[in-house]
């Protein structure tokens, strides 16, 4: 965690622990994420895992949409890529648009 | 506050049965999740959506819901509207939606009966959620934000009232869309002698005018003059970190894409601008103009149709 502030810290990197945590989950929801490739955590054992940037926002999109929309964990990894892919395109139309 | 009529919301009659709340509260729930549409109103829509259905779900709540009867006359003696709560800031309910802060109609009707916690030993408060704009500028530069929230509060006769405060949060220069910002004891506070959990604010871009964030690289539309494109040369192009300055190759066409490497959003590694040229003529206002056009068109063998045949 990068110090900004006495009290405001920026989140870069959280073990298992304390993505549990962050997002409200238990540890077996998390592993099931990692087993279907949804979050990359590096770190050779599950003690020593530590979640970055990507997985961090992943972990917390895949909680919401489970628990709002009540998808499963292969659901929840096919929504997020098919989101990621779809922000990608929303981003290069968007840079036709302005050449029209 | 203002009264909610939670069946307009749901897009249901008054009678309707708990499956037909259900399907419509599913259905809207996922036009509206904030994580599947990005549209401006969906945060506050999905809100909305899942309050109505808070309420009307459980039996109890919609029959108290029910006798407090039908919208107050002259639409809403007695309601005072709810506080603007928009600052570029809304609160999504990460903590499972019983502990997020739903409207003051929602708070001050349905949360009255909660027992204050506490006193029993001690524990640690639960964390918060919530999102904070920033502009692309600020994550050049670093900013300091004043932010606005709400969230309920339990009094120690077990009413319930929304406390309102305003903290400083530190941009850091170089945050990027989707990091979170930590904010240590601003979360719901502890019981008994427990610490307060923590403030998590994840962190996207405001819609910039001229830049499109794509992680740490920035993508804009670069106009250049007609010679410009035609002779190449330098330009001078204003970015958030300063000046830079791109060479533009001899006869650039509208489209093509020039790399800035390292003159994105700062970080280690720092990411690029890509400028997408955009040949702009100038508006023809003058016979000298006029004149240097007509002498081009006569003197340039140049058909910008030859391909389509015919």
């Amino acid at each position: 965690m990068k110090k900004t502030k006495p009290h405001s810290t920026v989140v870069t990197a959280l073990s298992l622990q304390d993505l549990c945590r962050f997002c409200q989950a238990d540890e077996a929801w998390v592993m099931e994420l990692v087993q279907h490739g949804v979050l990359e955590p590096k770190g050779n054992s599950v003690e020593s895992w530590q979640f970055m940037g990507r997985s961090i926002v992943r972990a917390k999109k895949a909680r919401r949409l489970n628990r709002d929309l009540g998808i499963n964990t292969a659901g929840v990894a096919l929504v997020l890529e098919l989101l990621e892919e779809r922000d990608a395109v929303l981003r290069r139309l968007a840079q036709y648009d302005g050449l029209s | 506050m203002e009264f909610k009529n939670y069946y307009d919301v749901l897009g249901v009659s008054r009678g309707a049965d708990a499956a037909e709340i259900k399907k419509a509260f599913r259905k809207l729930a996922r036009t509206y999740h904030p994580d599947i549409n990005t549209g401006a109103e969906a945060e506050a829509k999905f809100k909305d959506v899942n309050e109505a259905y808070e309420v009307l779900k459980d039996p109890e709540r919609r029959a108290a819901y029910d006798q407090l009867g039908k919208e107050p006359p002259q639409g809403g003696a007695g309601y005072s509207p709810p506080p603007g709560w928009d600052s570029g800031f809304a609160f999504s309910d990460s903590g499972g939606h019983d502990d997020a802060a739903f409207s003051e109609f929602f708070e001050t009707l349905f949360r009255r009966d909660r027992a204050p916690r506490g006193g029993m030993g001690a524990a640690r408060g639960a964390d918060s959620h919530g999102r904070i704009e920033v502009a692309v500028e600020d994550a050049f530069t670093g900013a300091t934000r004043q932010l606005s929230l709400r969230s309920p509060v339990v009094g120690p006769d077990g009413t319930v009232t929304l406390k309102h405060r305003t903290i400083a949060v530190t941009i850091p220069k170089g945050i990027g869309a989707g990091q979170h910002i930590r904010l240590a004891g601003q979360g719901e506070p502890g019981f008994g002698q427990g610490p307060a959990g923590d403030l998590f604010l994840e962190v996207s871009f405001a819609p910039h005018p001229v830049y499109r964030p794509d992680g740490r690289d920035l993508h804009l539309d670069l106009p250049i003059a007609p010679w410009e494109a035609a002779l190449g040369g330098h330009v001078v192009m204003p970015t958030p970190g300063g000046k830079v300055d791109l060479r533009i190759p001899r006869n650039a066409r509208t489209g093509q894409k020039m790399r800035l490497k390292g003159k994105g959003l700062p970080g280690t590694p720092a990411g690029d601008i890509y400028a997408t040229l955009k040949i702009v003529n100038p508006k023809v206002e003058t016979a000298q103009a006029r004149a240097f056009f007509e002498k081009m068109s006569k003197e340039m063998p140049f058909d910008p149709r030859a391909h389509l045949g015919g």
